[in-house]
């Protein structure tokens, strides 16, 4: 690990903020560095220039109303736009100071490094324990000892483990809303990655499975770098400790979460954290 | 009035429900039809005795079954030249089976009701169904053994029956025999013989091979004289027993017991012992091989091949247009050509089946089996090996007709699959084919399976095609046997449908087929059902497995 490289003293996001008081963050060592990120959706640019790093071992949350491109921000860093036709990106994102659009770059090894959750729970229709499994197997690892192990330690790691210990070959589309999300959650920790993105987790939820997976962030973080995109401002402040606000497609303001919410240095931040627009 | 009830919808709703209930009343029609037609022929029916007298000849006695009443109006009989006793509206026709075509030159005779003197089912009559010449009706007299009466009057009707038992039993020995072994010794002699021409096409035919060959030709051929003794044994043994009967006209006839499959006394069964007797038929109808031309007997062989063909079909056509509509669906570039080609595909799906069949002569026999004959079987020159219409080229262009079908379903079930679920799958570091094969392919599975059913569908109700590469109206062998290589692909199979088309318009008996094409037509269908009620249980069980996700 190059740690010495990619610790970053307070970085000056001054440079985005232009004219206002410089914005000085603590110091943190840096997992993720987009640099000059333009992405274009069939020409039409959705991305403007994002500039912007995030640090190793603490959740930074994405807010912006929608349509800002705080989702396809996040689907950059695992390569999800690849998926999608006629996207083109330019500009660098650095995963522990390696360029991930690179070519020598595999995309299945980087997502194995960046685990990703989307806004709906997709379970595949397998058993729970398949579903845990999964990403393990696709590795080549079929050793049912080995299995067990990492699917128990990732179900107790979702918070999950109590719940449905008794019925893991069980088909997962049985069961609840958050209990989907959080086997979700089960089947990207047990692959072990170094970031997980999470777009939306909670948004199709109600508001004690909300609850149980913010939980759960607060405890995954100890571990995981996590980046979250999420409508709700409050779930933002609770969750994160750092928070981006973006709007158009461009990166407005990026800081502490206490900061941000509480002393904003733009003006649009600031009407939209008290709801003026958005 | 009119016009609010135009506007209710309700017209709709009737005219809709109209549709689908005249569909219902064609389906359950004609599935009745085919099955009282053709169930009807199982069931053992009385045996009639007639007395009768028209204009030409003396009084005479009939005996036979009666199969199918018929009225002419009184204008067309006469017109035909019959005359009307009673100067009724109709002339009233009967249909009757009396059998003995031997005796009487044809199996079925029309007679007229107003010249029936008399009619009775006295309870001695028989029924004897022969392996050649068709049913014999008529009245048991004596049993023979060796030429010598054994037994006559009451005693004669069981002592026949004993007899019977053993002889068919020897006779299925003989049968036995016959088929497994002396063919199998011929199947091995024939393998020997290519063998030696191969050998001598490659100049490695010399004295030591030679001699090897020669002990175990030699050695083939004391099993087939020891084989050879033991039919000859068990024939004599059949020989001795007949039957002594007299036929309607009075002339007693001898009917040896190996000629004969079944001897029955219809008139005496209950309703029971004809249920049984009924269900019996039934299986024989299903489980023998055909005789006389395929008038009679069963149609073992064209159940077993239409089944066996299909399934082959479906072998090679699932991994076909799975593969096809995977890359369609997902690695080509969706554009103009990717739209050009899906039309072609499509529209393949309504070529005219026989072009198919043209095409698989043309292609696969005399192309591909022409140069399969060439390259690996020079020894067998120059009768043909694959060379010939046979069961792999049949389920070849069945394969290649049923594809779109395949196709088209496969595409379909993969674009239902949520991108949600490819985006898991690829986030956890799945490349595509990964997603492919372990999460999307499993979840189309229902969708495949639904175009394996259509294509099941169509292949096995399809003729055209089969007659022109592979199908025979009588397959001397199965294609599936005891020799090696067990599966005989380059053989040629006997099919339900095409079984169907013979006995009903080549057939010279045709008042004794018209039953059977009904009975072939119900087990065509049954089979159809049959097979898509397999492949219907197995998607009904992917489905579960892999229901979709619900929100």
């Amino acid at each position: 690990m190059t740690t010495a490289q990619t610790r970053t003293h307070g970085i000056n996001i001054g440079a985005l903020n232009r004219d206002e008081k410089p914005q000085q963050i603590e110091n943190f060592e840096t997992c993720i560095k987009i640099e000059d990120l333009d992405l274009f959706y069939s020409g039409k640019q959705a991305l403007h220039k994002v500039n912007m790093e995030m640090p190793r071992k603490k959740v930074t949350a994405y807010i912006g109303p929608s349509g800002c491109g705080k989702s396809t921000l996040l689907r950059c860093i695992n390569r999800m736009n690849d998926l999608v036709d006629g996207v083109s990106i330019r500009g660098r994102i650095l995963l522990d100071n390696e360029d991930i659009f690179d070519k020598s770059v595999n995309v299945a090894a980087l997502r194995r490094r960046v685990g990703m959750v989307f806004q709906k729970p997709n379970p595949f229709p397998k058993t729970i324990y398949e579903n845990v499994a999964y990403g393990l197997r696709i590795q080549g690892v079929n050793d049912r000892h080995i299995l067990d192990e990492v699917v128990e330690k990732s179900l107790r790691g979702a918070a999950l483990w109590d719940e449905v210990k008794n019925r893991l070959n069980e088909n997962a589309l049985g069961m609840s809303g958050g209990q989907q999300q959080r086997l979700v959650i089960a089947r990207a920790i047990a692959i072990e990655p170094e970031v997980i993105l999470l777009d939306e987790p909670a948004s199709a939820l109600d508001p004690i499975s909300t609850l149980k997976i913010e939980e759960l962030i607060n405890e995954l973080k100890d571990q995981y770098t996590i980046v979250i995109v999420t409508h709700n401002m409050q779930q933002a402040a609770r969750v994160s400790d750092y928070t981006a606000f973006m709007y158009m497609g461009e990166l407005i303001e990026f800081g502490e979460t206490s900061e941000l919410f509480t002393n904003p240095a733009k003006k649009q931040t600031e009407d939209y954290i008290t709801g003026r627009y958005g | 009035m009119i016009k609010t009830w135009f506007k209710s919808g309700s017209p709709w709703i009737w005219m809709t429900a109209g549709a689908v209930s005249i569909n219902l009343i064609l389906v359950a029609g004609l599935l009745l039809l085919i099955s009282v037609r053709g169930l009807g022929h199982f069931w053992p029916g009385d045996i009639k005795e007639y007395h009768y007298q028209d204009r030409q000849s003396p009084e005479t006695v009939i005996i036979g079954e009666e199969t199918e009443t018929a009225l002419l109006g009184a204008a067309q009989a006469r017109a035909a030249g019959y005359e009307l006793l009673n100067k009724g509206e109709y002339l009233v026709q009967h249909l009757v089976k009396t059998g003995n075509r031997d005796i009487l030159g044809s199996d079925f005779r029309w007679i007229q009701n107003q010249y029936i003197r008399s009619q009775s089912t006295p309870d001695d009559l028989l029924c004897v169904e022969r392996r050649e010449w068709g049913n014999f009706y008529g009245r048991l007299l004596a049993v023979k053994e060796n030429g010598v009466v054994i037994a006559q009057g009451q005693q004669a009707w069981t002592v026949a029956l004993e007899k019977l038992d053993s002889a068919k039993s020897l006779y299925n020995q003989i049968d036995k025999l016959q088929d497994k072994d002396v063919g199998a010794i011929n199947y091995n002699l024939e393998r020997l013989r290519l063998k030696q021409r191969a050998l001598e096409l490659k100049n490695q035919w010399n004295g030591v091979v030679s001699q090897e060959f020669a002990d175990k030709k030699l050695a083939y051929e004391l099993e087939y004289k020891v084989i050879q003794e033991t039919i000859g044994k068990f024939n004599q043994d059949l020989k001795q027993y007949s039957l002594l009967v007299s036929e309607a006209g009075g002339r007693q006839v001898n009917i040896p017991l190996a000629r004969i499959v079944k001897i029955s006394r219809p008139n005496q069964m209950s309703i029971l012992d004809k249920s049984i007797d009924y269900v019996r038929n039934f299986i024989d109808f299903i489980s023998e091989d055909p005789r006389e031309a395929n008038t009679e007997g069963g149609i073992f062989p064209a159940i077993f091949g239409t089944v066996l063909m299909v399934l082959l079909m479906a072998v090679f056509v699932t991994p076909f247009g799975v593969i096809a509509a995977v890359y369609l669906r997902e690695y080509a570039r969706q554009g103009v050509i990717t739209r050009i080609i899906r039309i072609a595909v499509n529209n393949l799906a309504g070529v005219p089946s026989i072009v198919y069949g043209v095409f698989g002569l043309g292609f696969f026999v005399y192309i591909l089996g022409g140069n399969i004959d060439r390259l690996f079987f020079p020894e067998a020159a120059p009768a043909p090996v694959f060379g010939t219409p046979g069961l792999l080229w049949a389920s070849l262009t069945l394969a290649l007709l049923t594809l779109p079908v395949v196709i088209v379903a496969t595409e379909e079930g993969l674009s239902r699959i949520p991108k949600s679920i490819r985006e898991g799958s690829l986030a956890l570091g799945a490349t595509k084919a990964e997603t492919l094969w372990r999460t999307v392919l499993p979840m189309a599975s229902p969708a495949i399976m639904t175009g394996l059913i259509l294509a099941v569908a169509r292949a096995a109700g399809e003729v055209a095609p089969l007659m022109l590469v592979g199908v025979v109206k009588l397959a001397p062998t199965l294609p599936l046997d005891g020799n090696f290589p067990y599966l005989h692909l380059d053989r040629k199979f006997m099919h339900l449908g095409f079984h169907i088309y013979d006995v009903g318009f080549q057939s010279p008996n045709v008042e004794a087929a018209r039953p059977l094409v009904y009975a072939t037509s119900l087990l065509l269908v049954m089979v159809i059902v049959g097979l898509n009620m397999f492949a219907i249980t197995i998607r009904n069980n992917l489905r579960e497995k892999y229901r979709a996700l619900e929100n």
